[in-house]
């Protein structure tokens, strides 16, 4: 059974069509790269993951359950695009606080705290730290649970390649530990990173797969220029 | 709902406003700068005063949890936290009830210090038990938390939230009954005052100040603030959304 089941998913946001009526699998214990162009629809898609998104019409399952049921809560861990942390809160006491309403011990607050490595930072205060180190501080957040699916929305956008290659390992870690991840991103470089692929272009999946088996269909040497292939074999 | 959630919920407020000294400063020192104030207003007239005193005690933590859950709980819709926090384990009740007790325990705070100086420094004197003062000051401090939260869900920026204030607030300040007697309003404003929630606590405040009889009205003017109280609370759990467009 496929960890999040999307049939026929249509959302309108103010007033725009965001998905017309996308279907989508994303397949237990793997991590799933959800790639397209800002604007694609990739955040809305998570959102209804995460049953958070009100939708039009169509279906969202969600490790056997309606997406947004209440006994997914401490079942699926989300990290929001924007930092989604309290900014006037050291990081410490943002993820107490997380972990408290997750029932996490300080141990998996540590462990949180150490995977996206800012140790250093625990007693400073959110909105003084960078750009990057917030976004870790929200991602930390959504780590401190023991989910079974984590929806990450572009959780190493704007970070330094040594800790995004990082990151990318621990996700692996975690998927070997049984847990599936849905991990979106804008940047292609990082579609080679995931275990599947679902490409996604104004809210259409242009093609979904493994990263070889994408090569392989268009015979392009990159993601990148495999993309541009697939969206041209579409429109033509 | 779990204790637990509710529990970590208070402690955060808390820990969020301890990390804003300027804030709490603002927050216990401002009320006790304007009974103060009144005091020496009214040098001349000590018995307007004593009239106002204990009914203001009470209407200071009104105002100001108002203003500060309003741009809270704001805070927590436009940074991403409260959609965060609707996909955890955590109940709306959770999150309402943990705003409720973190502010109580600051208009606690709040009551004891402005009503130690007005007693001991300014002496105010009020017929009633000076505790009920306290315990409806508590009230009036929980009923503006509730109206704040409320209120937020209809604010987009801090600017709009902080205009709620003379919207929302003032016209209840205006017609509870301390400026003008309600007996000696225009007919339409007495109508507009009973639908309005301060009206009571004010009227409850008035009581104990001026000795006058409790009985029943007092019983009214309390339920009515705890109803008020309720009510705002559960329009404002009717605001929190879990899915949004």
């Amino acid at each position: 059974m496929s960890a999040v089941a999307v049939d026929r998913l249509r959302v309108v946001r103010g007033g725009t069509l965001v998905l017309p009526g996308l279907s989508a699998r994303v397949e237990p214990g793997r991590v799933t790269g959800l790639l397209g162009p800002s604007g694609s629809g990739k955040s809305t898609l998570l959102r209804a993951v995460v049953g958070v998104q009100r939708i039009q019409s169509g279906s969202v399952r969600v490790l056997g359950e309606q997406a947004g049921s209440p006994t997914l809560r401490s079942r699926v861990a989300y990290r929001p695009q924007a930092p989604s942390v309290y900014g006037d809160l050291t990081v410490l006491e943002n993820l107490r606080y997380f972990g408290r309403v997750l029932g996490a011990g300080s141990s998996a607050i540590e462990r949180a705290i150490a995977t996206v490595g800012l140790e250093r930072h625990t007693r400073h205060v959110v909105h003084r730290l960078s750009g990057g180190e917030q976004a870790r501080v929200s991602l930390a957040a959504a780590l401190v649970g023991s989910p079974e699916l984590l929806v990450l929305d572009e959780p190493t956008v704007g970070l330094d390649p040594v800790l995004r290659r990082e990151l990318w390992n621990t996700f692996h870690d975690l998927a070997g530990a049984g847990a599936t991840l849905l991990v979106s991103s804008h940047v292609m470089d990082e579609a080679d990173r995931c275990d599947e692929l679902l490409l996604l272009r104004e809210g259409e999946i242009v093609a979904a797969g493994t990263p070889d088996a994408l090569r392989a269909r268009t015979g392009a040497p990159d993601l990148s220029e495999a993309f541009l292939r697939l969206v041209e074999e579409q429109a033509g | 709902m779990s204790g637990r959630a509710t529990g970590a919920t208070a402690t955060r407020v808390l820990v969020q406003l301890r990390r804003d000294p300027r804030t709490v400063a603002l927050l216990l020192g401002v009320p006790i700068g304007l009974v103060t104030l009144l005091k020496y207003l009214f040098a001349d007239e000590a018995l307007v005063f004593q009239r106002i005193g204990g009914p203001l005690l009470g209407l200071f933590p009104f105002v100001s949890m108002f203003v500060v859950t309003s741009i809270t709980m704001l805070r927590e819709r436009t940074s991403g936290t409260l959609e965060r926090l609707m996909t955890l384990p955590l109940a709306k009740l959770d999150l309402l009830v943990g705003y409720a007790a973190a502010f109580a325990v600051v208009a606690a705070v709040q009551a004891a210090l402005v009503s130690t100086v007005a007693f001991a420094g300014l002496d105010l004197r009020v017929e009633g038990h000076r505790w009920a003062v306290a315990a409806l000051a508590l009230a009036n401090a929980e009923l503006g938390m509730a109206l704040g939260l409320l209120v937020s869900a209809f604010a987009r920026t801090e600017f709009q939230a902080v205009q709620f204030m003379p919207a929302f607030v003032l016209p209840q300040i205006l017609l509870c009954g301390l400026i003008v007697p309600r007996d000696r309003m225009a007919r339409a404003l007495e109508l507009a005052s009973d639908a309005l929630p301060l009206t009571y606590s004010y009227d409850a405040l008035a009581r104990v100040t001026d000795g006058s009889a409790l009985g029943r009205r007092f019983a009214v003017d309390v339920a009515v603030t705890l109803g008020g109280i309720a009510l705002a609370l559960a329009l404002g759990a009717a605001t929190l959304r879990r899915r949004t467009a």
